[in-house]
């Protein structure tokens, strides 16, 4: 397992990871869809597990790996609440569509 | 430790009284039961220990820290008495997330772990969201919740990423070995990026500028006993696990991060005051005076190896004198739909008792002599100058002149306007809240070496 990340080199993997976190944090800033902004938000946590993975096979550590489960765990109790709020929003409105939600300005 | 285990034991026994039908001891036995915990965390004090393979450390800024928290917690629990009157069947469910909170508020400042300092931000934050959206037929709490879970996890998948960075540079999650390895001169540059991305991330919590936009739509959108939760609780908790994480695993800041600081030390204060100017929405003009005081908060981080003490008395000042202001609030907007000035005109005729105790409050907040808000600039303006940083103090002292402006321009309304309307009915816990939290607030004020001394 370690000859396959020596032979790729960590570097690659951060490379990758951070690519995958942009492509999370630009589609949290520009899609107006709750859903896909949701989805965007998973992708950056699963972004950074998988660096967390590499990580621990790098440094030859299980550490990272158990961390990767609070992070899991962490994530569906996080979109659990959020997909509540989004459901009473889409009782309350009729639409997700995040552009709607504005009467709070001042 | 055993504070932890107690706090999670208190939330599920306050759903078990819903189950058996006690519903009426709910917040009683609540109290008490934080009353309880409270002595198990003093008690902790001088026994200094770490448990779980240094998962949890107590030490005396986590058991002081932990204690501001309880006693915040007792006063959000009884001010629940009355917000929720009528929500009776929700009651548990409002409580033991209150307490849940609590309990991840406790675990961001005792942590030894990484993996305990995200565990306890994010039982902090989602119970805080769920709080936010609590109102779920007005669209007003929707939208508050939905931006407040927006923000919150993007700042969550941002700090995640900045502890996975520092753990690709350490291997390890242990702050102590983090501690003593940041002292060596050799680092991959992935330590001063997880170090970077982790602050950024805690910025977005204690609505530090330029991360602050949310805060007032959510402040203001929330339902008020969520406001006063966010603004006392949750930005105390989060300024002080910054100034955790911070004086762990940097103890020599270098230059260009100080920078950082006093930069957005600065624009907090300034945004945040000339803001608030020209709010008219009280929980708002709140918002922005909170972003102001994070800017206060975040001096500390200048002094970072002496200045805990002054950070205890400072977010103790502002907390306590938050919480005797949204009591007043709660108790005036009670039946109202928004939170407008124009409903606390004539106050100081109809209710002078409560509109002594907020006019008390917002002159703390300020920072006018004999409460504690003044000592606790005061203290912190002094450190701060003998690290050398005269700048921020002259910006500081500028912004405490502003931010009276919109103070008293509350105090004026409430004694100077006729009032439009009669209130009836004199909660009793709301005035006792009110009166305990300010009186709190004076005590700390006249006798500032009590809690200077805690973490000296």
């Amino acid at each position: 397992m370690n000859n396959i990340l020596n032979q790729i080199g960590i570097e690659n993997y951060i490379f990758l990871s951070v690519i995958l976190f942009c492509i999370g944090v630009f589609g949290v800033l520009y899609r107006r869809n709750a859903i896909i902004v949701f989805m965007s938000i998973e992708i950056m946590l699963n972004a950074v597990n998988l660096l967390f993975v590499a990580f621990s096979t790098y440094h030859q550590d299980a550490q990272g790996q158990v961390f990767v489960f609070f992070s899991m765990a962490v994530a569906a109790a996080e979109v659990a609440v959020g997909l509540a709020i989004l459901v009473s929003i889409f009782r309350n409105l009729g639409s997700i569509t995040i552009d709607n939600l504005k009467n709070l300005k001042g | 430790m055993n504070t932890l285990i107690a706090i999670i034991g208190l939330g599920v026994l306050c759903l078990l009284f819903e189950i058996l039908d006690f519903r009426k001891a709910i917040i009683p036995i609540t109290i008490i039961g934080l009353l309880g915990v409270l002595g198990l965390t003093i008690s902790e004090y001088n026994a200094p220990n770490s448990y779980y393979n240094n998962m949890i450390v107590v030490n005396k800024f986590s058991v002081c820290f932990s204690s501001l928290f309880i006693v915040l917690t007792i006063f959000l629990v009884a001010l629940s008495h009355n917000f929720y009157e009528n929500h009776q069947s929700k009651l548990s469910d409002f409580i033991a997330i209150k307490i849940f909170l609590l309990c991840g508020a406790v675990a961001m400042v005792s942590f030894g772990n990484l993996a305990m300092f995200f565990l306890g931000i994010e039982v902090l934050s989602i119970s805080l969201y769920i709080l936010a959206a609590s109102n779920r037929m007005n669209l007003k709490s929707n939208e508050a919740g939905m931006k407040y879970f927006l923000m919150g996890s993007f700042a969550s998948g941002i700090i995640l990423f900045g502890i996975c960075m520092i753990y690709g540079a350490m291997g390890t999650f242990d702050i102590a070995e983090i501690s003593e390895m940041s002292q060596s001169a050799e680092l991959p540059i992935w330590f001063p990026i997880g170090i970077v991305l982790v602050t950024i991330g805690m910025f977005f919590k204690v609505a530090a500028v330029p991360f602050h936009f949310w805060a007032p739509d959510v402040y203001e959108g929330s339902p008020a006993l969520t406001t006063a939760t966010m603004s006392t609780l949750a930005k105390v908790v989060a300024m002080a696990t910054l100034y955790k994480l911070l004086s762990a695993m940097n103890a020599d800041i270098n230059y260009g991060f100080q920078m950082v600081i006093v930069v957005i030390s600065i624009a907090s204060m300034t945004v945040g005051n000339i803001m608030a100017l020209k709010q008219a929405n009280v929980k708002r003009m709140l918002a922005f005076s909170g972003v102001s005081h994070a800017g206060f908060m975040l001096m500390t981080l200048l002094s970072i190896t002496t200045s805990a003490g002054s950070l205890l008395y400072y977010a103790t000042a502002y907390s306590l004198a938050g919480i005797a202001a949204f009591s007043v609030i709660l108790y005036v907007c009670k039946n109202q739909n928004n939170e407008d000035i124009t409903n606390f005109h004539g106050l100081g005729k109809t209710n002078p008792l409560l509109a002594a105790v907020l006019t008390g409050a917002l002159l703390s907040m300020a920072g006018i002599p004999i409460f504690a808000g003044f000592f606790a600039k005061l203290v912190l303006f002094s450190q701060t100058i003998q690290a050398g940083y005269l700048v921020v103090v002259i910006a500081a002292v500028i912004n405490s002149i502003i931010s009276v402006g919109y103070y008293f321009k509350l105090i004026l309304a409430m004694y100077g306007k006729e009032p439009n309307e009669t209130r009836t009915g004199k909660p009793f816990l709301i005035y006792a809240v009110a009166i305990v939290a300010l009186v709190l607030n004076v005590i700390i004020g006249l006798f500032p070496s009590v809690i200077l001394d805690l973490l000296a």
